[in-house]
């Protein structure tokens, strides 16, 4: 055997190399194609669009009519809206209960403390059922209400666990030192706590927010008052089931209506935009927050 | 406020030996961790009703439930509700064969596809294009359901990219989107695309534990990449592999709920129908409110009743599996 061995590993032959080379670029293609079709789809004119019979991969042309239509008001910008405002507050009441209650349970000394972290821990080995879960949200009285997108989601038990795993690892000398100086709780959790797990708070804070933006059952469960919908249960109606949005769902916009599958494209890149947009840092922290879940919890 | 000028410090006696401290009642304990059982308390109130509470409401399995009377007044019935288990209504048996088909094709198909990928690119030299591609394959897991039914209907759908290229070339299309016969294929196609790239970061992260010096050592006796892999590498992933698949076995009466519900329309309730879906039809929808809760209730006692299944046979194989007794 005379084969160069790099890394322990005898040097791959070239046909192999040459193989797999090919079948990670094919299966890089068939992630990658979609999301070109689409956003060049939604920026191409349109007759190049009705000449393709409704998909463009390489667009002769970049036009933003169909952005402008849709986004001029009506159905799909109030929903735009909708899921905006869902998942800043949400995220927000998220963090604040989350990390209250991971802070609470990384306490040792705390009363009561290793029950919650049971009652926590326990939680994430079932779910109560969709039937029991809705008599709930109906009960109290949030059906048709933004609420229930929000409430019934608000605090998720891997979460904690994750925040609980973080706080546990600030030393106690550190705490004990503000207490010492005459810090009360509130503040050692302002000024401890919180500055120093800054990075843990938007990576949970990331999850939380991907969540609400891409939540659309809770919405199609709870609201039955479509100008209630966001943006992922309007998506839904007029992508993937067809529904033709009419010139009375779009805003007045004295141009001629770009073709239907541009505006199609040009809902569904407005939904995927915004996760684009926090990609890179999803990604780097993540598979982090994923492997810190499931070593330490 | 500064934190040092806030209060004086407490008298040093008391700090210099709390050994032998005096042993607090419950009260007084309550008493003394107020504050922090207040940031505890909105919390544990949300786990509680959105969680605990709502496995009482399980109870309506057992009644005649209308929601006009509510738990307290509806009728109870007993057994009643759950016959269509028990006498095997047509309908609920379809959704118990859908279901067990889908985790089939998944445990089949969907299953090994990231452990393959994971050994692809572990076999990599390059660290940047590896890189390059795991930031690839992770994105479609970040997308709504609804976006990835969107988008799959966009390229293979009766106006999509496919058919169209077929169209524009005087070939017949393909009737893939909404036909019946393919239904299951779609939709085990959309799982593998979304979440196999982001399954593969645990198998990456225990094909980084595994010894280097073992790789070395089988390379000077002269082992190939192919007996490596065979002896080295998968007996190095056979922990997390089986205590996946443990939780996928819990799993296996959960398929795709939401992606499912989507795409129920197009194709019919014959192939499309699963557990879930038909708790969601049947009780939310079509008011069938006791019976929908008797299928999901013995659908979550049966997936629990699954997990400690798998986790037992997991110690037989001498595996420590989720949990140890």
């Amino acid at each position: 055997m005379s084969r160069k061995i790099i890394d322990g590993m005898p040097a791959p032959a070239l046909g192999a190399s040459l193989l797999k080379g090919l079948i990670l670029l094919l299966i890089c293609t068939v992630v990658i194609v979609p999301f070109v079709g689409i956003i060049s789809t939604s920026v191409a004119s349109p007759e190049q669009v009705t000449k393709a019979g409704g998909f463009v991969l390489f667009p002769d042309s970049i036009q933003w009519s169909a952005y402008a239509s849709v986004l001029s008001g009506g159905v799909v910008t109030r929903s735009l809206f909708v899921s905006a405002g869902i998942t800043v507050v949400g995220t927000l009441l998220s963090l604040t209960v989350t990390s209250m209650l991971g802070w609470a349970l990384s306490r040792r000394s705390m009363v009561g403390n290793k029950f919650m972290i049971m009652l926590v821990l326990f939680s994430l080995l079932f779910t109560p059922g969709m039937i029991p879960t809705y008599l709930m949200v109906k009960q109290l009285g949030m059906l048709d209400s933004y609420w229930a997108l929000i409430v019934p989601t608000m605090v998720s038990g891997f979460n904690v666990i994750v925040m609980r795993s973080f706080f546990s690892g600030i030393p106690t000398e550190l705490i004990d030192a503000a207490r010492i100086d005459g810090a009360g709780e509130w503040q050692i959790f302002r000024r401890i706590a919180l500055p120093l797990s800054k990075a843990v708070m938007a990576v949970i804070g990331l999850f939380y927010a991907v969540g609400y933006w891409n939540s659309f059952f809770n919405a199609m469960l709870y609201l039955s008052d479509s100008a209630k919908w966001p943006l992922q249960l309007v998506l839904r109606t007029y992508v993937v089931n067809g529904t033709q949005l009419g010139d009375s769902d779009l805003g007045s916009l004295d141009a001629v209506m770009p073709p239907e599958p541009s505006i199609q494209m040009a809902i569904l890149v407005i939904a995927i935009v915004p996760i684009l947009l926090v990609y890179p840092f999803l990604q780097k922290h993540f598979a982090k927050g994923v492997l810190t879940g499931a070593v330490k919890g | 406020m500064s934190l040092t000028k806030i209060r004086p410090s407490p008298p040093l006696e008391t700090m210099k030996d709390p050994s032998p401290r005096p042993t607090l009642s419950l009260w007084e304990r309550i008493k003394r961790d107020k504050l922090l059982l207040a940031f505890a308390l909105p919390g544990i109130i949300l786990i509680l009703i959105f969680q605990y509470i709502p496995l009482l409401g399980n109870v309506i399995a057992f009644q005649d439930y209308q929601p006009f009377l509510g738990i307290m007044h509806s009728r109870w019935s007993g057994f009643d509700n759950f016959s269509v288990i028990f006498n095997g209504d047509p309908a609920f048996l379809n959704a118990l064969k859908n279901t067990l088909i889908i985790t089939a094709l998944q445990a089949v198909f969907v299953f090994p596809a990231p452990i393959l990928i994971a050994l692809l690119l572990n076999s990599l030299l390059s660290n940047k294009i590896r890189q390059i591609v795991q930031s690839i394959l992770y994105l479609p897991h970040f997308l709504s359901w609804v976006i990835v039914v969107a988008v799959f209907q966009q390229i293979l759908g009766g106006s999509g990219m496919i058919n169209n290229y077929l169209r524009a070339n005087g070939h017949d299309t393909l009737s893939i989107i909404g036909n019946s016969e393919l239904f299951t294929t779609v939709i085990t196609s959309q799982v593998i695309w979304k979440d196999t790239g982001w399954a593969t970061i645990l198998f990456l992260a225990a094909l980084a534990q595994i010894d280097r010096s073992l790789y070395e050592a089988s390379a000077v006796d002269g082992a190939s990449r192919w007996r490596q892999t065979w002896h080295i590498t998968l007996p190095g992933l056979r922990s997390i592999i089986i205590l996946l698949f443990i939780l996928k076995l819990g799993d296996s009466l959960t398929v795709g709920f939401e992606q499912l519900v989507l795409q129920q329309q197009a194709v019919g309730l014959g192939v499309s129908e699963v557990l879930d879906t038909y708790v969601f039809n049947n009780g939310i929808i079509g008011g069938a409110w006791g019976v929908a809760a008797a299928v999901g209730l013995v659908k979550g006692l049966v997936s629990v009743v699954l997990v400690l299944a798998a986790n037992k046979l997991a110690h037989f194989f001498g595996e420590e599996g989720v949990y140890k007794s």
